[in-house]
């Protein structure tokens, strides 16, 4: 015990960093919003409903086909906000920068952040900086933490997943992985695979003016990829969840990746995309208003929440066949968020 | 992209099955079919097509997944050789599930996060490059893999030899198959009827090669391919010749394996390397199923030029019983520390370590 160090697979997102986090940080931290373990925690400050949430991007490339390290941080950001039904409003964002990074490439990764932020209607409104010996850190990390707010009605978390509930994928999934991915290996498709990196403040708006009460979970499958965010919210809210492999959508591009990286696109990160369970009655209503938006229009009911087997999550596969898709344990790829 | 589609075709999927079905219920008994190939374990699960077996059709994982294989000597040997990383100026270069194999004291990934220099890499050729590119380090490439594997890590000496890297070792852990299929056969606790044979390995070795064994044995061997529509036909080929008592070579595969293999890779591996006896994982020695350096190459081989023949090695953890799972006697489950004390994020047995290993395979993807 006192001689275990940190292992790349503690930060993949997986059953190892859940390991962690509920070995060390929560014996400590023990606040009951934190101890939800959402992507963000919703706190009451006088009559205001508040959505907070932090992040840390580490990611290798710096810049990747469709985006890079400062843009992402503000699409995770507004996307960790949104989430949890809120407005997003302002995010801070804290800078640690490895002696030697190009001033030029700081510059470029500043103003992408403030056109992604822009583009969302969120402001950066404090920031802060530290510089570090070469070798101390790998040229620039961004820490972020963004606020929203929420109506007083709204109840969508990780444990609002009932039996019955409609699973909606709002497009294609493993498309950040593999950019990043062959952008590091250096491997060129005929088709480039374009990371999805995009806030999805206003498709969850569009969704939520459609179906206000309709929806129970939302959540977007970053790090760890579907397969992780679903046996997440399949254990927070102690039900089985039930997908059809036939109906997710995936690029032409990304499974061929797939075929020759090893991965399981299950298991891949994505960056613009969200997971809506949605009570059946609105389910339809729920997927026409995120196909409406741009950024939704291939979105597909992938399947359902089930009374059988709770806690886990059941594949049926093309083949006719069923499995368990179990949480990524271990590393699967190097830094992707 | 045409195989990615066409071979996992949803309607060709039910026409097998049927087809499976149809052969299943004209066998008079139960039967046991073992595919060799981790790469088949891991396909055959992610498709869900145990779930689509009749009942009196079982099929067990075997010796094929390289990481799992790999004797816990062995394994010791290579922590210990990252143990002496810092010191020496040493680089390890491997396949990426190798770091997580636990040796019987510790772990690559554990000493990598002590200070070791061990890179993980597709292709030995990495390996060789980084050598070149620092004269000052020394590189060992980790050589575990069967047939598939071992003939690039052979061109890749060759071509140390040939462009005078002399800093650029490997640490010989290869496998052969067939004499390890012999093995299994000869073993008196294993009872299987037929094979699933691994598609990549046939592509080097050939379908010849399983003709002696299905002859002396009377077991049907059916080379199959990795797409699930491939096993399906595997499947449903092996249970029609079961149920007519055929023991035949079927080559299901023929878009990429044929009759006498690659022979050029063979003869490069051969010619560097020759057979020796050597420890399987769970299987304990097999007589020419290893492959270690011809003296003219013996200046690449890791184990002399770092003494590791001295190195101290355990034995595997009490009660796991990875060489029974193998062998395809137990399934991963009978085993009294799946799932409790093993599992893949502390995994004790190296089936449950790599991807394509048969008791990571039920951990991941059995209800």
């Amino acid at each position: 015990m006192t001689d275990e160090r940190i292992l790349i697979s503690h930060g993949s997102g997986g059953k190892k960093s859940q390991e962690l986090t509920e070995r060390t940080f929560l014996k400590y931290f023990t606040d009951p919003a934190l101890l939800l373990m959402n992507d963000q925690a919703v706190i009451n400050i006088d009559t205001k409903k508040i959505a907070i949430s932090t992040d840390t991007y580490t990611i290798d490339p710096i810049f990747f086909p469709g985006g890079n390290i400062g843009s992402l941080s503000v699409h995770g950001t507004v996307n960790d906000i949104s989430m949890s039904g809120a407005t997003p409003i302002a995010m801070s964002a804290g800078f640690i920068l490895e002696e030697g990074l190009m001033l030029s490439e700081l510059e470029r990764i500043a103003e992408s952040m403030a056109v992604a932020a822009a583009e969302a209607s969120v402001r950066i409104v404090t920031a802060d900086t530290k510089v570090v010996a070469r070798g101390s850190a790998d040229r620039i990390f961004i820490n972020t933490t963004g606020i929203g707010i929420l109506s007083e009605k709204t109840n969508i978390c990780g444990q609002g997943a009932k039996v019955g509930d409609r699973i909606i994928l709002s497009g294609t999934i493993g498309d950040h992985g593999i950019a990043i991915a062959s952008s590091r290996e250096g491997i060129e498709f005929s088709t480039p695979v374009i990371s999805d990196s995009a806030s999805l403040n206003y498709l969850v708006q569009t969704l939520l003016e459609a179906v206000p009460e309709g929806v129970h979970v939302m959540r977007d499958p970053t790090r760890g990829g579907l397969a992780t965010v679903l046996n997440e919210i399949a254990s927070q809210s102690s039900v089985g969840i039930l997908i059809r492999e036939a109906k997710i959508p995936l690029k032409k591009a990304v499974i061929g990746a797939c075929e020759l990286f090893g991965y399981d696109p299950l298991y891949l990160a994505n960056e613009g995309k969200m997971v809506a369970l949605v009570r059946e009655p609105d389910a339809e209503k729920a997927l026409e208003a995120i196909k409406s938006h741009p950024l939704g229009r291939d979105a597909m009911i992938i399947g359902e929440v089930v009374d059988d087997h709770p806690s886990k999550v059941v594949l049926r596969t093309l083949m006719g066949g069923r499995r368990l898709v179990d949480r990524l344990t271990g590393d699967m790829l190097p830094r992707i968020c | 992209m045409k195989y990615l589609s066409e071979f996992r075709d949803p309607e060709a999927a039910k026409a097998l099955h049927q087809q499976i079905k149809k052969a299943a219920a004209k066998l008079p008994g139960p039967v046991k079919i073992m595919e060799i190939c981790g790469s088949h374990t891991v396909s055959i699960f992610r498709a869900g097509i145990k779930s689509l077996l009749p009942s009196n059709v079982t099929l067990v994982s075997g010796p094929g997944c390289p990481v799992c294989v790999t004797a816990t000597e062995d394994m010791d040997r290579m922590i210990a050789l990252s143990g002496m990383a810092v010191e020496k100026n040493i680089t390890i270069a491997t396949f990426g599930d190798m770091v997580r194999v636990p040796g019987s004291f510790t772990s690559l990934e554990k000493e990598r996060a002590a200070g070791a220099d061990v890179r993980i890499t597709a292709t030995p050729l990495d390996a060789l490059r980084w050598a070149g590119e620092n004269p000052d380090r020394e590189v060992v490439f980790l050589g575990v893999g069967f047939e598939t594997t071992s003939p690039t890590i052979a061109a890749t000496v060759e071509r140390a030899q040939r462009d005078n890297i002399s800093n650029f070792t490997v640490y010989p852990a290869f496998k052969l198959l067939p004499p390890a299929l012999a093995a299994l056969l000869d073993s008196e606790d294993v009872a299987l009827d037929a094979f699933i044979c691994p598609g990549h390995v046939s592509v080097m070795l050939g379908a010849d090669t399983y003709r002696p064994v299905a002859a002396k044995y009377g077991k049907p061997c059916v080379i199959a391919g990795f797409e699930p529509l491939d096993i399906m036909l595997g499947i449903s080929v092996a249970l029609g010749l079961l149920a007519n008592k055929q023991h035949e070579v079927y080559n299901t595969y023929k878009r990429a394996v044929t009759d006498e293999g690659n022979r050029a890779a063979m003869d490069l591996l051969m010619k560097i390397f020759k057979p020796v006896d050597t420890p399987w994982r769970g299987l304990g020695y097999i007589p020419d199923s290893g492959l270690d350096f011809r003296e003219e190459y013996s200046e690449f081989n890791a184990i002399t030029r770092y003494g590791l023949t001295e190195v101290e090695t355990g034995s595997d953890p009490p009660g796991c019983a990875c060489g029974e799972v193998l062998r395809g006697v137990i399934d991963p489950p009978q085993c009294h520390l799946f799932g409790n004390e093993c599992s893949p994020q502390s995994p004790m047995g190296s089936c449950m370590v790599s991807s394509e290993g048969s008791c990571a395979a039920w951990y991941r993807y059995s209800e």
